[in-house]
């Protein structure tokens, strides 16, 4: 049967924090960049309690000559951080677009393979009206735990596994 | 255009295992939504960009990241990094990370009662060649206790983290030891639907990759999901 050959995801443990982060790993652009803002927000447990040992990677398409890759451990309080600048929308077929979001890849123990979902911006409310993928998830309640929320340093975004206000993720 | 290879029930672990016990609050409650591949899925950040203000010594050697020499049987681990075609991807970063020799990752909250090798952090990235080719020495990795149901003991393994060409393609995997007779009763490993599937994640013992009077070796390749 064709596309059963893969290697198996297997959970990132407890342990991989003195491995895989870096100091400048949360910068999807460099520090200083005009415009940058953080995009911050808590992942949080079927019970609401921090999930502290968890990692968040985020990865947009542009605007051009930034990195757009960004890892983020989080804390004891579950939180994580990362420094970017809004991406671009993109052109898709039949009226459709893109609209600005980064895709983030959530892993955590007890987490078997990665969970990813995406960040929107809800200052783009034209866009995100034409957006393929938000059209997909329909509801309006589901809709919103994609979208992020304005902050004081840029946005907020939180990323809940399970419960009232689940986050929505993506079979990728 | 090649296929798209999401999670498989074959081969992929569900979210929610109830005999690791950490999937319980865990675990999406949302069913997953299928999403069309755009322009994200199918691009990610140039290698470069993911290896460049990185201050690891050695990544790829890494019985060779302190002053002295770590201890436990030192050996080689390679292979090949494939995408679902069969298709060596050349120029893809492998990180990997590990216990030391007696179980015990330099972790902060490893609390297991084994000893730390001041010479072996357990940690390690390297970048795959022209063929897909990633090769790393290190130490073999102890078994270690765990806390999820009595006796519980995880078997030796490495970790594996990988980006392939694009974020469709992120991977993060363990790599286990043949012939271990704790495979049998892990929930983690054990969480691969299909026997075929958990085979791929042992490595296998590579005479070839020995090295006379120095390290046994072990081959394993990875074969990622998503698109190329």
């Amino acid at each position: 049967m064709s596309g059963e050959v893969r290697s198996a995801a297997q959970t990132i443990g407890p342990f991989f924090e003195f491995a895989l982060p870096w100091p400048d790993g949360p910068h999807a652009v460099a520090p200083g960049t005009p415009g940058a803002f953080w995009i911050e927000g808590r992942l949080l447990d079927g019970a609401g309690a921090p999930i502290d040992d968890g990692m968040i990677e985020t990865w947009q398409l542009g605007p051009p000559g930034i990195r757009g890759f960004a890892r983020s451990a989080t804390d004891a309080e579950g939180r994580y951080a990362i420094l970017t600048v809004k991406p671009v929308s993109i052109a898709g077929g039949g009226g459709m677009v893109h609209a600005p979001h980064l895709a983030v890849s959530v892993f955590a123990r007890g987490l078997l393979k990665r969970a990813a979902t995406r960040i929107y911006f809800p200052d783009e409310e034209a866009a995100n009206a034409a957006d393929a993928t938000l059209m997909i998830v329909g509801d309006d309640a589901v809709r919103a735990t994609l979208m992020a929320a304005s902050s004081e340093r840029g946005y907020r975004f939180d990323i809940r596994m399970q419960g009232r206000g689940a986050t929505v993720f993506f079979d990728v | 255009m090649a296929p798209e290879r999401r999670n498989s029930p074959r081969i992929d672990p569900p979210f929610a295992s109830p005999s690791y016990q950490s999937t319980a609050l865990r675990a999406p409650s949302r069913p997953l939504l299928r999403l069309p591949y755009g322009p994200t899925e199918l691009s990610g950040p140039p290698v470069e960009a993911l290896t460049a203000g990185r201050t690891l010594v050695n990544p790829s050697d890494l019985t060779r990241q302190h002053a002295g020499e770590p201890l436990g049987e030192r050996i080689i681990v390679g292979g090949r990094v494939l995408d679902g075609e069969g298709r060596p991807l050349p120029g893809t970063l492998v990180e990997v990370w590990q216990a030391n020799a007696c179980g015990r990752y330099v972790h902060r909250s490893d609390q297991h009662q084994a000893p730390l090798d001041p010479n072996f952090t357990g940690s390690g990235f390297c970048v795959t060649d022209a063929e897909g080719r990633f090769r790393f020495v290190t130490i073999k990795p102890g078994a270690y206790p765990w806390k999820n149901h009595p006796n519980a003991w995880r078997p030796a393994h490495i970790h594996f983290s990988l980006f392939g060409r694009n974020f469709s393609q992120r991977l993060i995997t363990q790599m286990y030891f043949p012939g271990d007779p704790l495979l049998a009763v892990d929930p983690i490993y054990q969480s691969i639907p299909e026997p075929f599937a958990r085979n791929l994640l042992v490595a296998r013992f590579d005479f070839s990759q020995t090295v006379p009077e120095w390290a046994l070796g072990y081959s394993f390749d990875i074969t990622l999901g998503g698109r190329t």
